[in-house]
């Protein structure tokens, strides 16, 4: 791994809502080097979105990211800095690009006003500068006719467009680090690709590193160099893309890497992982996983896995590191056996 | 680059607010507007249109109290003066107290709402509790009891007055609207980009809460100009000499049967403005609804079941 740009070590963040209190992020360690892509994978509902908004300190209450947390960006304590010294942060050196860019576009606005706006705030631009700027990065994330789409509104935009005019947002002030939320979830397969291809160029180009919130393996496959599986407000496995492809450890990803359509399976229906994620007012005690694994026995209840170290950058957070002749023996997880007995 | 070979080449540009435009397909909307255009026009040409100036005197021994006749068609009060000439230089001021309150309650009213929906927790608290309190006050009653410390009140005191109590409802709309957009991606995009609080207000807050606050203003319009002549009937509104639909009619209060025409004309005059008020509010709420369907449709719509 290169020289560490983002150090997150333990970090809680939780919601306190009228049902209890949500562990959402309960613990995550994890670090992106410079010009490093590494992805995070899980479930919805596992965490990795509000890793993101914690990393960027945009938890709004009742939501909050609890004392002991750590996380270091450029040698700086993100969490001592003054919202005034944050705001300088986002968008200048992290910059996030969303899930569904209709929505994260404002729509009284054109595209061009918005994507200059981040100059305006950032680099002092005059309204002349911001749009010769906007009309910039139209051109450098491969928009035809950018004079003529700055001036256009988001609606007037197709959804891949709209996702490039997102990119050019983030990109303006060459961060050093992008967050990207799902960034293709909600486009066509056809130009889920070409986005990724976009972000991926862009940011070799310009050395910026990547944190690639995902839920789809085939996207981490193709861009990140290493992967963050993420599972009940836990990091339950770390590996570089390729050993986590050839030996997945954590029975969740080997569930994760099972439920993937593969060119040339010859089941005629993708396996699934049984059982849902848990809700995190209440994880379970032991291993959080527990009841949706196949290998599951007493010790899982008993005591929380700590995370393992199998091998050199690769850790799970699986008792199995420590007894793995059990992995022969499989049986029916227990969220398919109460799944069979209410059916 | 398959999906963007097939958006159209030529984007159409919009002139307008699709709001607006709805609004202009409104026949409601287009009526109201014209009778207030007129209105408004009336106020402003004043001096060209009324025979008389508001508060002069004809002939105090033979001209008073005459009914409506062709060389004063809204009849004289008991001073002689010309009902109608009053009447026209009268919209001057219902219109600059209603339009001048409204105003000012709409300012006062997003800024509280805003504030109160974005920062949430205590503030919010505190605030909408205040609101709470004022709104459980009859709004006549406060009027009454603040304007009876003088003895009449001015127009910039009695518009203060008028815009002191009317933000409450305003200030709740836009904190509710506030409270939805606040968890809006594009606002949350806005933060991730690093905007500054009070930017992220103006630039993305402030135009998504306008239209609620618009309808809420016109509505206010109304209520103010029924108000304010209802504090003058009351004998506390503008002092006198000024001429305003309500002191018109305080004039007449005495002798509604016998001298009619202090209120009727006065009274019309109210009743038309208020109206077209009401009209374009309502015009409003559904041109900046988004689920209202284009007009038209629905008619379509049944239509093809018959």
């Amino acid at each position: 791994m290169t020289t560490p740009l983002l150090e997150i070590e333990n970090l809680h963040t939780y919601f306190y809502t009228d049902n209890g209190v949500a562990r959402a992020v309960d613990g995550v360690s994890f670090s992106v080097g410079v010009g490093e892509t590494v992805g995070v994978v899980g479930e919805s509902g596992c965490g990795k979105s509000v890793t993101a908004l914690s990393i960027l300190r945009l938890v709004r209450p009742p939501g909050r990211i609890e004392p002991g947390s750590v996380m270091r960006f450029e040698g700086r304590d993100l969490l001592g800095l003054e919202e005034r010294e944050m705001q300088h942060v986002r968008g200048n050196r992290i910059a996030m690009v969303f899930q569904e860019p209709m929505t994260a576009l404002n729509p009284v606005f054109t595209v061009g006003d918005q994507i200059g706006e981040v100059a305006r705030i950032h680099a002092n631009a005059s309204k002349r500068e911001a749009w010769a700027k906007a009309i910039e990065m139209l051109k450098l994330v491969g928009i035809p006719a950018p004079e003529q789409r700055a001036g256009e509104y988001p609606h007037q935009l197709s959804g891949g467009m709209r996702q490039r005019v997102v990119i050019a947002m983030a990109l303006v002030m060459n961060p050093a680090l992008i967050i990207a939320d799902e960034p293709t979830t909600a486009l066509d397969v056809t130009i889920q690709a070409q986005i990724l291809e976009l972000l991926a160029d862009l940011t070799r180009r310009l050395g910026t590193s990547v944190l690639l919130i995902t839920h789809d393996l085939g996207v981490v496959a193709e861009n990140c160099t290493r992967v963050i599986v993420m599972y009940a407000g836990e990091v339950v496995e770390e590996a570089s893309t390729v050993d986590l492809f050839a030996r997945a450890h954590h029975p969740y990803t080997e569930g994760l890497l099972g439920a993937m359509p593969r060119v040339g399976g010859e089941k005629d229906r993708l396996a699934t992982i049984p059982g849902t994620v848990p809700a995190p007012t209440d994880w379970p005690k032991g291993c959080r996983f527990r009841d949706r694994c196949p290998y599951s026995w007493e010790r899982c209840a008993a005591e929380h896995p700590p995370l393992y170290q199998i091998a050199g950058g690769h850790t799970s957070r699986c008792h199995l590191a420590d007894e793995p002749e059990r992995r022969q023996h499989p049986h029916p997880p227990l969220a398919a056996q109460r799944g069979a007995s209410a059916a | 680059m398959s999906a963007e070979v097939f958006a159209p080449a030529k984007h159409v540009r919009i002139g307008a607010h699709p709001a607006l435009r709805a609004l202009a397909r409104d026949s409601r909307a287009r009526i109201a507007l014209v009778v207030l255009l007129l209105i408004a026009l009336g106020a402003v040409l004043a001096p060209l249109i009324a025979p008389y100036g508001p508060e002069a005197q004809l002939d105090i021994a033979r001209l008073h109290n005459q009914p409506p006749s062709p060389a004063h068609p809204f009849g004289t009060d008991k001073v002689s003066r010309d009902v109608l000439s009053r009447l026209i230089f009268g919209t001057r001021v219902s219109l600059a107290v209603g339009l001048g309150s409204a105003a000012l309650a709409m300012s006062i009213g997003i800024a509280v709402g805003i504030v109160a929906g974005y920062l949430g927790g205590a503030v919010d608290a505190v605030l909408m509790r205040l609101v709470d309190a004022a709104l459980s006050v009859p709004r006549l009653l406060v009027l009454l009891l603040v304007a009876s410390l003088w003895d009449r009140v001015g127009i910039v005191p009695l518009t203060l007055l008028m815009a002191g109590t009317g933000w409450f409802t305003v200030s709740r709309l836009v904190r509710a609207e506030t409270l939805a957009l606040r968890d809006r991606e594009f606002v949350l995009a806005a933060r991730a980009l690093g905007t500054p609080t009070l930017r992220l207000l103006v630039r993305h807050v402030l135009p998504n809460v306008l239209a609620p606050a618009l309808v809420a203003a016109a509505l206010g319009i109304a209520n103010v100009i029924l108000l304010e002549a209802a504090l003058s009937y009351l004998g506390i509104g503008l002092e006198e000499p000024a001429a305003s639909w309500g002191t018109i009619i305080q004039d007449g209060a005495d002798s509604v049967t016998g001298h009619w025409w202090l209120t009727v004309f006065p009274g019309l005059a109210i009743l038309v403005t208020v109206f077209a008020c009401n009209a374009l509010a309502d015009a409003l709420r559904d041109a900046f609804d988004p689920r209202q369907l284009p007009r038209g449709t629905t008619d379509a719509l049944f239509a093809s079941e018959a």
